[in-house]
C-alpha cells in the first residue's frame, strides 16, 4: 500500500494514497467532528462541520471528503476552523427547539456534543424556526423535522442499507426538508419500518417511540444478543432499564449486520414483557394445558414419536423446520428425522 | 459610440442564425476542420496556449480543464452550460440567438480534443425559443454532416439558479434533484454519470472556433495578458444604453458605462456598479478605472462573473438593493449544505431588519462574520460568493447602512 506523507497540527503522519484528510487524521489519533460522515455510508460533504485548513487553500475545504497529497500541511483546529465550526453550530442551533431536557435523544445527541465541545450555547442567529407537525402516525418512529439538522443519514440509510429508497428531499434551501414521496407521514409511505433512519439520526429527529420517555440513554444498561427472530443471526443490544427490556438498537460493530436491522429485530421485542408468555412447557391432560417441566415435556415427545413409528412406520413422519431457526437447528432437525424416526420426508419453509 | 471587438458576436446580424449555410458561408466549421487535422494533445496546447480562460465566471484555463480529461478515457462528454440564470445576465441568449453554429462548432472541437461524442446543451429552462433554434441548428448540423460523429443533445433546466453550478448541472441531467457535488473529484475527472466530462460556458465555446482557426497566438494578443480576449458585457440599471457588448478585456469599467453604456441615465452621478451578477461585489466610483479582466477585477474584491454589468445611480438604496440580492440567495440556495442553506436565511432575515430600520450595529458584525465564514466553508460556488454583495457594500457603503440602524 502506498503511503503519502504529510503534517497534521505539526505531527509528520503518514496515510494510505486515497484516504480523506479525515481518515487521516484518525489514523494518527487526530479526531474531527463531523454531523453528516459515516463510514458505512455514502460520503455527503454538506454538514461543513469537518472543515479543517489547509496551507494554500482560501477555502476550509471538508476533510470527509477531500483526498489527501503528499506535502499537505492540515490544521484541524486553528482558530478559522473553530470560528467557522463554532458559526456553523449557531445556525443549526438557531433552528433548533430548546427542548433537549424532555427530549429522548439527551445524553446521545451529537449536535449537543459538538455544541457542548465547542462552548456554543446559544445563537446569535436566532429568528424564523420551523414549525413541522411530528409524525408520530406510526408505532415505532417518531419523525420530528424541527430537530432535523438534514445530514441525510436518513436518506443514505434507507437507500444504501435498507435499499428501500424511501426518503428524498423536497423543496430548496431553507425548506428544504428529508420526506417520503408527496411528503406523506410513514405510515402511509412505503416505509418497511426497518428503522435504520433512526439508528443512524445524530439528532433527535428519528427517535424510537417505545423508548419515549421510558428512560435516558445513560441509564439504558446495553446487552449484546443475537436476534431470535430468523437464521440471519443478526447482533444488537438489548436496552434494559430496571430489569425490563425497553428498547432495542443495532450498532455498528455487529460483525453480521452493522447497523441494519429488520422491523422484527428493532421494534418487535415487546413480546418479552407479555403477561401472556408462556415461560414453561404445557402439557395438556384432560384437554386443558397444564404446567410441565422441560424433561416431562421432552419424555413425553419421545415416547408419542417412538410410539408412531413403530405402530405406522417411519414414512408416517414427516419434518418441515423453519427458517427463524439457524442453521444449526435447521441441521440437527433433519438428522435427527433421518437417523432417528428413519425418513427422508424432510422440508423446510423456504424451500418453495 | 466607442467600437467594440467582435469576436463570439462577429456574425451577428449579419447571417441568419436559423440557416447553416449562411454559417458555413461566413467561414463556419473552417475551425472544426483545422482541429480535425492536429492530434488531441497539439489541439488543447494550443487551446492552453491562447489562454482562453472559461467566461462563466471561475476563469480556469480551458486547455487546461481539457487536459484533466484521462486519455485512456473509454467514454467522455462534453457539456455547454446555458443554464443562465444570473438576473441582469442574457450574453449567453444573445450568443445563440445570433449564432447558434458556432456553439455547435466549439463544442464540437472540444469533442475532438477530449474524445467525445456526445455533447449536451443544458439550456435555461427560460429559454424554450432558445431550445427551438438550437434543435433546429442541431437538426441541419446533422443533415449536413459538419459535426461528424459527434452528437449534440438539447436538456432544459425547471428553473433553479443552483444548476448553473457545474456538478448540480450534471445532477440534473442525470435526472436527479440539482444539488451540487463536493469536488473533487471535478467533472473532468469523474462528471456525468461518473464520466469525465468537459463542462463550459457559451461563450467559452463560442469563442474556440476562431482560436483554432486563427491561432493561439492571434487570441493572446487581444485584450489583457493574464485574461486575454473579448468579453461580452450586458449593461443594465441605471445606464443610459441598456445594451449588450462585446470588448477587449482591457477595457475599463469607466469606459464601459461612460463609453459603450452613453453614461448614467439623466445625468446622474454613479453610486455604484455590480459586475458578474447577483454574487458580484459593489464596485464604488473611485475604483471604475479598473479593467474588466478576471484578475483585475478579483484584485479590487469583485469578480467578472458572468459580465452583467448592473449600474446604480445615487438615488438609489443599497441597502434595500442588497435586501433584495439577499432574498434571492435564500430562495435560490439549493438547502444541501449547512451554511448556505442557514446561512443565506439569516443573512436576509438581518439585511431585511436593517432595510426596515430595526437592525442594530451587532447585527452588521455577526453579518460580517457570518459572510467571512460563508466565503470559506460552503459547499459550492453558490453559498461561497453569496455574501459579497453584503461583505462589499458594508466595505464601501457602511454609512448607509449605519444611518439605518436603530439610533
Amino acid at each position: 500500500m502506498e503511503l503519502v506523507k504529510l503534517k497534521i497540527n505539526g505531527k509528520d503522519v503518514e496515510a494510505p494514497a486515497g484516504s480523506t484528510i479525515l481518515q487521516a487524521a484518525e489514523n494518527s489519533g487526530i479526531s474531527i467532528p463531523r454531523l453528516c460522515y459515516y463510514p458505512d455510508l455514502s460520503p455527503m460533504g454538506q454538514c461543513r462541520l469537518c472543515v479543517v485548513e489547509v496551507e494554500g487553500n482560501t477555502l476550509l475545504p471538508a476533510s470527509c471528503v477531500t483526498p489527501i497529497s503528499a506535502g499537505m500541511v492540515i490544521h484541524t483546529e486553528s482558530p478559522a476552523v473553530i470560528e467557522a465550526r463554532k458559526i456553523i453550530l449557531e445556525l443549526l442551533l438557531a433552528n433548533h427547539p430548546q427542548d433537549c431536557m424532555t427530549c429522548d435523544k439527551m445524553g446521545d445527541c451529537r449536535l449537543a456534543e459538538y455544541a457542548y465541545q465547542y462552548g456554543v450555547r446559544d445563537s446569535r442567529f436566532v429568528g424564523e424556526k420551523h414549525n413541522y407537525a411530528v409524525d408520530e402516525s406510526n408505532p415505532f418512529i417518531i419523525r420530528d423535522l424541527n430537530k432535523c439538522i438534514q445530514c441525510g443519514a436518513c436518506v443514505r440509510a434507507c437507500e444504501e442499507i435498507t435499499g428501500k429508497d424511501n426518503l428524498s428531499y423536497m423543496y430548496r434551501g431553507y425548506n428544504r426538508k428529508v420526506t417520503t414521496a408527496d411528503d406523506v407521514s410513514y405510515v402511509d409511505s412505503d416505509c418497511v419500518f426497518c428503522g435504520q433512519c433512526v439508528a443512524v439520526c445524530p439528532t433527535g429527529a428519528l427517535t424510537e417511540k417505545q423508548i419515549h420517555g421510558k428512560a435516558r440513554a445513560w441509564e439504558l444498561q446495553k446487552v449484546r444478543t443475537t436476534c431470535p427472530f430468523c437464521g440471519t443471526g443478526c447482533n444488537f443490544d438489548l436496552c434494559v432499564h430496571e430489569g425490563q427490556v425497553v428498547g432495542v438498537k443495532s450498532s455498528p460493530d455487529s460483525v453480521v449486520n452493522g447497523r441494519a436491522l429488520c422491523v422484527k429485530g428493532r421494534f418487535g421485542w415487546d413480546f418479552v414483557n407479555n403477561a401472556q408468555r408462556l415461560t414453561t412447557p404445557l402439557i395438556k391432560r384432560d384437554g386443558n394445558f397444564v404446567p410441565a417441566s422441560w424433561e416431562e415435556a421432552i419424555n413425553l415427545i419421545a415416547e408419542r414419536l417412538s410410539e408412531i413409528k413403530n405402530k405406522y412406520g417411519s414414512d408416517s413422519f414427516a419434518a418441515l423446520s423453519s427458517a427463524r431457526c439457524t442453521n444449526e437447528e435447521n441441521y440437527l432437525m433433519q438428522k435427527f428425522t433421518r437417523a432417528v424416526m428413519g425418513t427422508n420426508n424432510v422440508d423446510h419453509c423456504a424451500r418453495t | 459610440m466607442a467600437e467594440e471587438q467582435r469576436i463570439v458576436l462577429r456574425n451577428a446580424d449579419q447571417i441568419n442564425p436559423a440557416k447553416l449555410e449562411d454559417y458555413l458561408q461566413a467561414g463556419g466549421y473552417q475551425g472544426l476542420e483545422k482541429a480535425r487535422s492536429m492530434s488531441r494533445a497539439d489541439l488543447i496546447a494550443e487551446v492552453k496556449k491562447s489562454n482562453l480562460r472559461g467566461r462563466g465566471g471561475a476563469a480556469f484555463n480551458c486547455g487546461l480543464k481539457w487536459s484533466f480529461v484521462p486519455t485512456d478515457a473509454e467514454v467522455s462528454y462534453v457539456v455547454c452550460n446555458l443554464d443562465e440564470g444570473e438576473p441582469g445576465t442574457y450574453k449567453d441568449r444573445i450568443i445563440v440567438q445570433k449564432d447558434p453554429q458556432q456553439l455547435l462548432e466549439g463544442m464540437a472541437i472540444c469533442g475532438h480534443a477530449v474524445n467525445a461524442k456526445q455533447g449536451y446543451i443544458y439550456c435555461r429552462g427560460e429559454y424554450p425559443y432558445v431550445v427551438e433554434l438550437l434543435n433546429l441548428a442541431i437538426d441541419q448540423a446533422r443533415s449536413k454532416g459538419v459535426l461528424g460523429d459527434f452528437n449534440i443533445e438539447v436538456r432544459m433546466g425547471a428553473g433553479a439558479y443552483v444548476c448553473g453550478e457545474e456538478t448540480a448541472l450534471i445532477e440534473s441531467i442525470e435526472g436527479h434533484r440539482g444539488e451540487p457535488r463536493f469536488k473533487p473529484p471535478f467533472p473532468g475527472v469523474s462528471g456525468l454519470w461518473g464520466k469525465p466530462t468537459v463542462v463550459n460556458n457559451v461563450e467559452t465555446f463560442a469563442n474556440l472556433p476562431q482560436i483554432v482557426f486563427n491561432g493561439a497566438d492571434w487570441y493572446a494578443a487581444i485584450g489583457a495578458s493574464t485574461y486575454p480576449g473579448t468579453k461580452v458585457l450586458t449593461l443594465t440599471g441605471d445606464v443610459e444604453k441598456r445594451v449588450f457588448i462585446e470588448v477587449p478585456t482591457n477595457v475599463t469599467l469607466r469606459e464601459i458605462i461612460y463609453n459603450y453604456g452613453g453614461g448614467v441615465k439623466s445625468g446622474r452621478r454613479l453610486k455604484a456598479v455590480q459586475v458578474g451578477g447577483t454574487s458580484g461585489g459593489f464596485i464604488p466610483e473611485y475604483l471604475l478605472d479598473t479593467p474588466i479582466d478576471y484578475d483585475s477585477m478579483r484584485s479590487i474584491g469583485a469578480t467578472l462573473g458572468t459580465g452583467a454589468v448592473f449600474v446604480m445611480d445615487e438615488t438609489r438604496d443599497v441597502v434595500d438593493i442588497v435586501t433584495h440580492i439577499a432574498k434571492f440567495f435564500k430562495e435560490e440556495s439549493c438547502g444541501k449544505c449547512n451554511p448556505c442553506r442557514e446561512g443565506t436565511f439569516r443573512c436576509y432575515e438581518i439585511m431585511d431588519r436593517i432595510n426596515r430600520g430595526r437592525g442594530t450595529l451587532p447585527d452588521i458584525e455577526h453579518m460580517i462574520q457570518l459572510g467571512k465564514v460563508m466565503e470559506r466553508v460552503c459547499l459550492c460556488g453558490l453559498g461561497q460568493a453569496s455574501p459579497s454583495p453584503i461583505l462589499t457594500t458594508l466595505q464601501h457603503f457602511r454609512y448607509e447602512y449605519e444611518r439605518k440602524l436603530i439610533s
